[in-house]
């Protein structure tokens, strides 16, 4: 059960990631005032992508909740983390993000600093 | 440009770390217990811990949304991690926690793999940042 929920965890942020930064990039920059980020909050109300990432975002969430319900925090904070390599990986194949050396070494020693805080 | 971009993720991890904190205490004191029944969820999203930890974790996904139109998400997603750090030291300094040599340690390398990130170009699609002038 740990596992799977481990697994939804990360498959939906992962998800909202993607779909998030898909569509945002194809937006234009969107201003960050009160009535920026009101006119987002439409926005995403239009926009399919948007909403389907909110929706894998709520998933995630209340799977995350459901693990921390019986599995340690110091095990699932570290665990969810993982989704981190998960979404640099993807972001490269999909978003065609160019990740350099210098950009994947630093996502790998910010996780071993994650995996190292959290127990 | 990029000065903007740090400057407004530093704004999305403290909202989320404040929203977090006031969403835990909020739940923590309310009466009820969760799980019990979705009924119970609702009147806890209506006490005023809850409401507004909830009102900042909505305000930080919109912030963390707007950055990611003119930064990489692989760039976000570790400049982001710092969160981690402050919820350490939130455990630190409000609810006492001990910070062992290892968690002082897994800080330390945060900041490192950060500070690598962070020297990285913030987009590198042909969407987001350069879309500006393309788009309108």
């Amino acid at each position: 059960m740990t596992w799977l929920l481990l697994s939804i965890v990360i498959a939906a942020t992962a998800a909202s990631d993607l779909l998030q930064s898909y569509e945002m990039k194809r937006l234009a920059p969107q201003p960050v005032d009160g009535r920026g980020l009101a006119s987002l909050l439409q926005t995403i109300a239009q926009r399919r992508y948007l909403i389907l990432s909110i929706a894998c975002l709520a998933v995630s969430f209340f799977s995350f909740m459901a693990l921390v319900q019986t599995a340690p925090l110091s095990f699932a904070v570290p665990a969810s983390a993982g989704s981190f390599i998960v979404e640099t990986i993807l972001a490269k194949m999909v978003l065609k993000e160019q990740v350099s050396v210098r950009r994947a070494a630093g996502a790998l020693v910010v996780l071993a600093g994650i995996v190292l805080l959290a127990r | 440009m990029a000065y903007r971009t740090y400057s407004l993720l530093g704004v999305f991890v403290l909202l989320r770390a404040l929203g977090n904190l006031s969403l835990a205490w909020g739940t923590k004191h309310f009466p009820e217990t969760l799980a019990a029944n979705p009924l119970s969820y609702l009147r806890a999203m209506l006490s005023p811990a809850v409401a507004v930890g909830i009102a900042m974790l909505i305000l930080a996904m919109l912030l963390r949304m707007a950055v990611l139109g003119v930064a990489d998400l692989s760039f976000v997603l570790p400049l982001t991690a710092i969160g981690y750090v402050f919820a350490a030291l939130l455990g630190k300094f409000i609810l006492q926690e001990d910070v062992t040599p290892e968690r002082w340690t897994g800080t330390a390398l945060i900041f490192i793999g950060v500070a690598l990130v962070g020297s990285t170009p913030q987009n590198t699609t042909p969407y987001g940042g350069k879309a500006r002038g393309e788009s309108k």
